[in-house]
């Protein structure tokens, strides 16, 4: 019951305010924030991938909004991340106050995880940031699979994990789609220890993202200790994933599931895949305006986003900080947020169910 | 060859790295803070690394590196300032240059003894740099072979050299690195995420206690606590007379001493848990030892400032060994130090010395030049820095319960943070009350992680390897490395358990009545023991073993002192007890009211907010505790209120808010 009406309250929510948009005056104006402070939230440490995406774009989202107001990066870490994010949803829009989510952030939400009291539904997303990851395997291992995503039925993998209900949710439940038999070892702190592991031959697969592949991984597959499995892929304007530009040579996970079924993967378990993939990876970042932002407040920030990702130098200057993926804006934005934020019942269920018997935890 | 070259190339990137105007700012500033922090006795590397932590979130990591090598690698050069004019050692790595040097202010040649001390310190920095350099180069193939079951074997090997050289009772540091290995484990697991001693409802301790709090918690609070209760002026006058060349020919007529004495600070200082504390005696006693004659030690023998001078700054290139190579800090200050390098985004270990290598020789390079530039500082300051010396602490006292909240606030920035800071402080003032070892402490709380990270990783690796063919496992898990490492450890634990009668790492602490010691053990026994119950209802075998395993170490160390508690007759070390009255008197001023400030403080905060709550607290305190007039009260309360906007505004936090911010709305920066 609870659930129906919760459920029906999120549709009726969402059309409410689809209806809103479409309705918002097309008069909305963009504020004058000359000589303001906006604070850009992020809920976690100064360390790591988060921080380095919000300090990457606060200069630039400074010079692109109208009057060049102060733009500061706060930090309000805690539990995880709900923490800060049950933070913003307290907060009333005042159009200098924005909040960086991330796959961190969107997994417990989409999980049920009880410590969250926000509400997506409820944000305005004014742009999203998406990023990839490669799973590698050891050369042996590696080739028998390229022939036949078959023939590694019955290994049996071993893998540094950060923990079940983390990112690696995402490699994990997609060898659990391809009948591998992997087992995690939880506890290491970065992406990096489970490459250390695997080099040590401690681990005999892994994935890293994107970046991190390109400057670790790939001198390995070049002296012929690895070779690439598959990406995560990437989402096209319309939602469908497609191979991963970064890596246009690698299949994505899609067509090597595809593959080994023999048709194209449908029904929970490939919908809660999905569903994850976009939160953690397609659209892993986001930043949103709180509920109830006026309309002006939102032409602000979405214009501010389109001058800064239109930028000439913008290639150049973010490949570093955000390698070279999509930074969506706009209608593109709303489009990964609301995929990236949404999972259905019986999905949800399935990931529950699994996380239960192969991991003990429980949520 | 080949890495020798690597190797080579690196050092020569690393000079680029820090020859920048900026980061040799950094260094310098972190210079000057470690001066100024080395100079107040009792305040060392610890509380200064701890204050200085929650500013370094955001740094480019090589200022961050060389602000906080500069701070530490000052600290044995600027604490000689205390111990020779005021005869008050001004951090646990100059007790025994007060033996000599204080007599040789008193005779009028202090000038003398500071450059002896200066000199012999810069070459002893510079010594520990050079090792430090060394033996990266050497261990570096070694390191590289180290797994899982390597690293867990090393953490083991300095887990236990910290507990039994903690003191002058083994079964003491036993327990008190086990209890910092279960405060470690507050939260959630890093395997499962089990909530251990927390729960969601209540978030604060679900996220672990941070470093920062356990840190000031532990060591700042209880130092300063204990020089308010000194109360006066600290130093009556501070001449430095003549004699700054003499001190330097001393210096360099014992210059083989000091090669020696340097020697033996760097080997103390690769010893996980040995550390300051103690480097010093074991210098002086050698220096005692090989000189012909020993009438002058005690009255003013010049070599008895050269010896320990010597050693305690170069154990500070020794100690960054296991902590760069192995993740292992050597001693207290390089807990919090592989805290700061986690915040600027390198993790101590393995990795520091192959992935990383340039930046861990900018550390070396910043320590070689800090020294020098310390020792320079040192020499040209010396009159203003003496002066420093004869402030009275109560006038200072404020500022370091100021500093100490506001970076503590940092670490969650919410009132918890503060109640947090004050519950771990008071553990700190009787750790040191009953001489139960904080470092041992503390370096259990940082490595509680690791430590349960290896178990569990090793064990679960371990049995996959075990599954495929046993003598697989078994190669997986008896390498050379690990045999070796193995035996080392039962050897110093053997040797260790033999040789640490004499250690007293808090100074000469007196031994009381049974009551209050047995108090304490108990009350430590039944935190154990509630830890064990709640470890007992985790259902996941990885999040329960290592709280479950830790905790009855702790309550079978506690069952073994009370029993020979009951046995020992009172006055014996066990009963260690800095509050006992010595010679029937009680010490002068109760610890209860100087503790009391601070609590005020906090509970201020909580009604008001930090900012009010910080004036309310400075006017009070300088007008009863102080009793200073109220101009240079007020002067020296918007002085300290500046400084604390002037922060905020800088690195745009928050302040605490209290209830009244909760009732009414107010401006910034009431709110």
């Amino acid at each position: 019951m609870t659930i129906l009406s919760k459920a029906l309250k999120r549709t009726l929510l969402g059309a409410a305010m689809a209806s809103a948009a479409i309705l918002a005056p097309a008069q909305a104006a963009e504020l004058d924030l000359s000589g303001k402070t906006v604070n850009f939230v992020i809920p976690f440490a100064e360390t790591g991938g988060s921080a380095s995406w919000a300090n990457f774009y606060a200069p630039l989202l400074s010079e692109a909004l109208p009057g060049k107001p102060n733009v500061v990066v706060k930090f309000m870490p805690g539990a995880g991340s709900t923490k800060g994010a049950n933070w913003f949803q307290m907060q009333k829009d005042d159009g200098l106050t924005i909040f960086g989510s991330s796959g961190s952030t969107q997994f417990p939400y989409l999980l049920g995880d009880p410590r969250v009291r926000y509400e997506y539904k409820d944000w305005n997303v004014v742009l999203a940031s998406a990023t990839g990851g490669v799973a590698y395997l050891p050369a042996d291992l590696g080739k028998k699979f390229q022939q036949d995503p078959n023939a590694l039925n019955g290994v049996k993998f071993i893998y540094g994990s950060q923990g079940a209900t983390s990112l690696d949710l995402v490699p994990l439940l997609a060898w659990k789609l391809l009948g591998m038999t992997v087992e995690p070892v939880f506890g290491i702190k970065g992406r990096g220890d489970g490459r250390l592991m695997f080099e040590r031959g401690e681990a005999n697969i892994d994935y890293q993202t994107s970046s991190a592949y390109i400057s670790k991984v790939q001198p390995l597959v070049e002296s012929g200790k690895a070779v690439p499995m598959m990406t995560w892929g990437a989402l096209d304007e319309n939602g469908s994933i497609v191979r991963d530009p970064t890596f246009p040579d690698v299949p994505s996970f899609k067509e090597v599931l595809t593959r080994k079924l023999g048709k194209e993967p449908s029904g929970p378990g490939w919908d809660a895949w999905k569903a994850f993939f976009v939160s953690g990876f397609a659209a892993q970042k986001m930043v949103f305006l709180p509920k109830g932002a006026s309309a002006d407040s939102k032409e602000t920030y979405q214009n501010a986003f389109e001058r800064v990702v239109k930028r000439a130098d913008f290639k150049k200057i973010s490949e570093k900080s955000l390698g070279v993926y999509d930074q969506m804006i706009k209608k593109g934005a709303g489009v990964a947020a609301g995929q990236a934020t949404d999972v259905s019942d019986e999905a949800r269920a399935f990931v529950k169910e699994w996380l239960k018997t192969d991991y003990n935890v429980n949520l | 060859m080949e890495s020798v070259i690597t190797a080579w190339g690196a050092l020569g990137a690393a000079f680029d790295l820090i020859f920048h105007p900026t980061q040799l700012a950094y260094l310098a500033g972190g210079v000057l803070l470690g001066l100024s922090v080395g100079v107040f006795p009792g305040l060392g590397g610890i509380a200064g690394l701890s204050l200085v932590l929650p500013f370094i979130y955001g740094m480019d990591p090589i200022s961050g590196l060389a602000l906080m090598v500069g701070l530490v690698a000052v600290i044995p050069t600027s604490d000689t300032f205390s111990s020779v004019l005021m005869g008050i050692p001004g951090s646990s790595a100059s007790q025994a240059t007060v033996l000599d040097g204080f007599p040789l202010a008193k005779k009028g040649q202090a000038a003398r003894a500071l450059s002896a001390a200066f000199t012999a310190s810069l070459f002893g920095g510079l010594f520990g740099a050079l090792v430090l350099t060394a033996f990266v180069l050497i261990a570096r193939p070694v390191v590289l072979a180290f797994g899982l079951p390597e690293m867990l074997m090393v953490t083991i090997l300095g887990l236990s050299m910290v507990a039994i050289l903690a003191g002058r009772v083994p079964v003491k540091g036993l327990a008190s690195a086990a209890l910092g290995i279960l405060v470690g484990t507050i939260g959630a697991a890093s395997a499962g995420g089990s909530a251990r001693m927390s729960s969601y409802e209540y978030p604060y301790l679900y996220d672990g206690l941070k470093l920062v709090i356990v840190g000031l918690g532990i060591f700042a609070i209880p130092e300063i606590v204990a020089l308010l209760r000194q109360g006066t002026a600290i130093a009556g006058e501070a001449k430095l007379g003549a004699g700054w060349r003499v001190g330097v020919s001393d210096w360099w007529k014992n210059r083989w001493l000091s090669i020696r004495c340097s020697s033996i600070g760097v080997l103390v200082g690769v010893i996980p848990g040995l550390g300051g504390s103690v480097v010093d005696w074991i210098a002086y006693g050698h220096t005692v030892q090989t000189t012909k004659d020993k009438s002058q030690f005690g009255k003013g023998d010049i070599r008895g400032v050269i010896g320990p001078e010597s050693s305690n700054n170069a154990k500070e290139g020794g100690g960054l060994v296991p902590t760069l190579l192995f993740g292992i800090p050597g001693s207290g200050s390089m807990a919090i130090f592989i805290g700061g390098m986690a915040l600027l985004g390198y993790e101590a270990g393995p990795r520091m010395i192959t992935e990383n290598l340039d930046v861990t020789y900018t550390m070396v390079w910043s320590l070689a030049f800090a020294n020098v530039l310390g020792t320079v500082l040192c020499i040209a300051l010396s009159p203003w820095i003496a002066q420093l010396t004869t402030i009275r602490f109560v006038l200072l006292a404020p500022f370091l319960f100021m500093m100490i909240c506001f970076a503590a606030f940092q670490s969650g920035q919410e009132l918890a943070d503060l109640v947090a800071l004050l519950g771990v402080g008071l553990l700190g003032v009787f750790l040191k009350r009953f001489e139960w070892s904080r470092p041992a402490f503390l370096i259990g709380f940082v490595l509680s992680n690791q430590v349960e990270v290896y178990v569990n990783q090793a064990y679960q690796i371990a049995s996959h390897r075990f599954s495929s063919s046993l003598a697989e496992g078994m190669g997986y898990i008896f390498t050379p490395i690990v045999l070796v490492i193995g035996a080392v450890t039962v050897l110093s634990v053997y040797f260790g358990l033999r040789q640490t009668q004499a250690l007293m790492p808090e100074g000469d602490v007196a031994s009381g009545a049974k009551r209050a010691p047995a108090i304490f053990t108990l009350v430590v026994m039944g935190y154990a023991a509630f830890a064990l119950f709640d470890a007992w209802g985790i259902k996941r075998t990885t999040d329960m073993v290592i709280p479950a395993v830790f905790a009855i170490v702790a309550i079978l160390s506690c069952i073994y002192l009370l029993i020979k508690m009951r046995f020992t007759p009172e006055g014996h070390p066990l009963f260690a007890d800095s509050e006992a009255p010595i010679n029937g008197t009680p010490p002068a001023v109760s610890l209860w009211p100087s503790l009391a400030w601070l609590v005020g403080l906090v509970a201020l905060t909580a009604f008001f907010g930090f900012f009010i709550a910080l004036a309310l607290f400075f006017v009070i305190f300088f007008r009863y505790r102080a009793q200073i007039s109220w101009r240079f009260n007020l002067l020296l309360t918007s002085c300290g209120l500046a400084f604390m906007l002037g922060m905020v505004h800088m690195l745009n936090r928050d302040f605490p808010p209290g209830l009244l911010q909760s009732v009414v709305s107010l401006p910034w920066p009431l709110n």
